[in-house]
């Protein structure tokens, strides 16, 4: 059972103010990874929407050590913290490495692939915003195909999301997961259980951004529900190969995988206005053949 | 002198020298990533970690970016790390060696010096190490496998001390695939002789830090009402403990003599300097490779001495102006280039000779790139001609090439 959102502990490791933009979905997430972490872990930062949300010397608005590094380096610097650690004999303090999608899928994947090999002791967890948004919104290999940002602004972006999570698995990643802000207590739960887990975890949460994505500041939980909703984000976990769904897309898994139209979704943004029917068309079309791909997957779990 | 009698002679390569200088300094996370002529370390560390003779965290990583990265991250939870590269290598690091410089971290890295690709050229010269002389690591400059072994050692306990990354820098394959002599200190001397070490950074759950986050420009209050730095001042911090070091790296160095019986010299050393008038001054193997050129010189009846630029950086501009007073004339010997101006030890040479009392000429040279050989007679001819030059009252010249065949 998911955890219910009025169970998760009370303690705030997120402190009261902290410098990112309203309505962050990425803000909306990490106090609840912080929660889940409960001050047995140590993370390292690169350059992201979540150094901004840390702070600025000398105040920060995070009550856990954090260790700054570069933008290539995230899981390589983990790695290293990991093995200082170790070699202190200090490994109850899980090391926890968190990027955005830039971080994680461009410039620091090849630290994040080295690191995956060797199956270092490392949580690593994406917040996928689906473009650069800390530099004003510039295209990612996250940015899904057709999308307006700051450099693809006439035509929109012209190639497919980087599947990361095929990636990961294909390094042969014991525990991977989805989740989202919308879905806390699903979040919750997954950091939890990955905080415990050893060697490579990875987690990927899809984190609306009313800037970037150009949606009204109050609909970001609401945004993150619909991509859920759609099939767009599925909720899932795969454990040592065996997927699994869970919350929402659990339930929509059980009810028949009704989806709600992709257009639901896509009108409720700016940053898709203007896209040709035919990218429309060739999204709905990798939603449904993602979902009956991991729907046989999920069936195939339950079954074993 | 405090000499054991444990102590072994070996015959070894200035690589397997700094792999054993890391190993008996006790590092705890090794991370790097091969590359000529660097790999032998890598390889000689690795073998060490894996046959139990070093309990250390050793970390095999996908590129010299990762390697830095994994030191920092290492160095900052508290371990003593090392590393080693060269060139490209090195190149590739540069944003990690600025920042754990600017982390503060003592961290050591060797770095076997070769030419800058392109065209590609595994062999010697030192345009890699220089090239990232502003990034705020102390880098020392070894003469020959005893000095790399000795410099290693030295090279944990001066960081460890000013809080700032040293480079142990070594000429590849003239120093790092040549066996040489090397008289090895027991691991109980040099227990003695370097102590834990004592991070800054503290990962404590209970007081959380965060560590090298965003710093503006001006000094800030704090939460409780502290007036804290501005990345300015952070910065002016960094450049105090590399002008410092320059007293831990004497002191280090006259501890280490004390302890072990042999001295590499403090910030320079010097050979025949003391009454010569014609000084040759050379970084690395190719200050050894000068002193032959002076004794060949002094035969002939020409005073001339060598000044080795041990520590580049920090620089050793008061020693230089004291080593050059009495000197009628200086030839500086690169083995990099600044493009567009001159070699980089010839520049700062000058600028620290400038407003010294005795300001003599002095003649730059480059030599030796991407392992072009340089002998000791060439040096001695170029001497010769640099005085021919002084006594036809000719005292600016441009820099010289050596053994460039254009």
């Amino acid at each position: 059972m998911t955890t219910n959102i009025i169970d998760l502990p009370a303690v705030e490791y997120l402190l009261p103010g902290n410098r990112t933009c309203a309505g962050c979905g990425l803000a909306v997430a990490y106090r609840f990874i912080l929660k889940a972490l409960d001050g047995k872990a140590v993370m390292t930062i690169p350059a992201s929407c979540l150094t901004v949300l840390g702070g600025m010397y000398p105040v920060s608005s995070v009550h856990v050590p954090w260790v700054n590094c570069t933008f290539p380096s995230t899981a390589a610097t983990a790695t290293g913290i990991a093995a200082g650690l170790r070699a202190l004999g200090r490994e109850e303090l899980r090391v926890i490495a968190m990027a955005g999608d830039g971080g994680t899928l461009d410039i620091g994947i090849q630290a994040l692939s080295g690191a995956a090999e060797r199956n270092e002791d490392v949580l690593f967890i994406c917040y996928d915003n689906e473009a650069y948004m800390n530099t004003g919104t510039q295209r990612s290999s996250a940015t899904p195909k057709g999308v307006r940002t700051a450099t693809t602004p006439v035509h929109g972006k012209q190639e497919n999301k980087k599947d990361i999570i095929q990636i990961m698995e294909a390094h042969g990643v014991g525990y991977i997961a989805t989740a989202s802000p919308s879905y806390p207590g699903d979040l919750y739960d997954k950091v939890l259980k990955a905080r415990d887990l050893k060697g490579m975890r990875y987690i990927h949460i899809h984190v609306p951004c009313p800037p970037g994505w150009a949606f009204p500041t109050r609909d970001t939980i609401s945004l993150g529900r619909l991509a859920v909703e759609t099939g767009v984000l599925a909720l899932y976990e795969i454990v040592d190969g065996a997927l699994s769904f869970t919350a929402k897309t659990k339930t929509i898994a059980k009810g028949g995988g009704k989806l709600r139209p992709l257009e639901d979704y896509l009108s409720a943004q700016g940053r898709f206005k203007g896209m040709g029917e035919e990218i429309v068309a060739e999204f709905q079309d990798g939603v449904r053949e993602r979902w009956e791909r991991f729907a046989a997957r999920d069936r195939q779990s339950a079954g074993a | 002198m405090g000499k054991d009698e444990d102590s072994k002679f070996l015959i070894i390569t200035g690589n397997q020298a700094l792999a054993l200088g890391a190993k008996l300094c006790r590092v705890q996370v090794i991370s790097a990533y091969p590359i000529t002529p660097q790999s032998p370390v890598t390889e000689t560390l690795s073998h060490y970690v894996e046959s139990g003779q070093l309990k250390a965290e050793y970390v095999n990583v996908e590129s010299e970016h990762s390697a830095l990265s994994v030191c920092i991250g290492a160095s900052t939870a508290g371990a003593r790390a090392f590393t080693a590269t060269s060139a490209n290598g090195l190149a590739y690091m540069c944003e990690v060696i600025h920042w754990a410089a600017g982390a503060r971290l003592p961290i050591v890295m060797g770095c076997v010096n070769r030419a800058m690709a392109a065209p590609w050229n595994v062999l010697n010269d030192q345009q890699d190490s220089m090239s990232q002389r502003d990034a705020g690591w102390i880098q020392i400059f070894c003469r020959n496998n005893q000095e790399v072994l000795d410099t290693a050692i030295q090279a944990f306990k001066i960081a460890e001390t000013v809080y700032a990354p040293v480079m142990v820098c070594y000429d590849g394959y003239l120093l790092s695939h040549t066996v040489m002599p090397v008289e090895a200190p027991t691991q109980e001397q040099v227990d003695a002789f370097l102590p834990p070490y004592r991070p800054h950074t503290i990962l404590d759950p209970e007081n959380p830090k965060n560590i090298n986050q965003v710093t503006l420009a001006n000094p800030r209050l704090d939460e409780r009402g502290v007036m804290c730095h501005g990345y300015m001042e952070l910065r002016f911090l960094l450049e105090e403990a590399l002008e410092s070091a320059r007293d831990t790296i004497v002191a280090v160095g006259k501890e280490y003599e004390e302890a072990f019986g042999r001295s590499c010299g403090g910030m320079l050393w010097e050979y025949r300097a003391e009454d010569a008038e014609v000084i040759l001054v050379a970084a690395g193997s190719l200050a050894s490779e000068a002193s032959m050129a002076v004794d060949a010189l002094r035969e002939t009846g020409i005073a001339a001495g060598v000044v080795g630029v041990r520590v580049y950086r920090p620089f050793p501009k008061e020693e230089l102006r004291e080593a050059l007073r009495d000197a009628r004339l200086v030839l500086v010997f690169d083995k990099s280039l600044s493009y567009g101006n001159e070699g980089p030890i010839c520049t700062d040479l000058k600028a620290a000779l400038y407003g010294s009392e005795s300001m003599p000429p002095v003649q730059g040279h480059i030599a030796g790139l991407g392992g072009r050989d340089i002998k000791a007679r060439e040096i001695e001819a170029a001497t010769r001609k640099a005085l021919q030059n002084l006594e036809a009252g000719i005292t600016t010249k441009p820099t010289e090439w050596l053994n460039c065949h254009i």
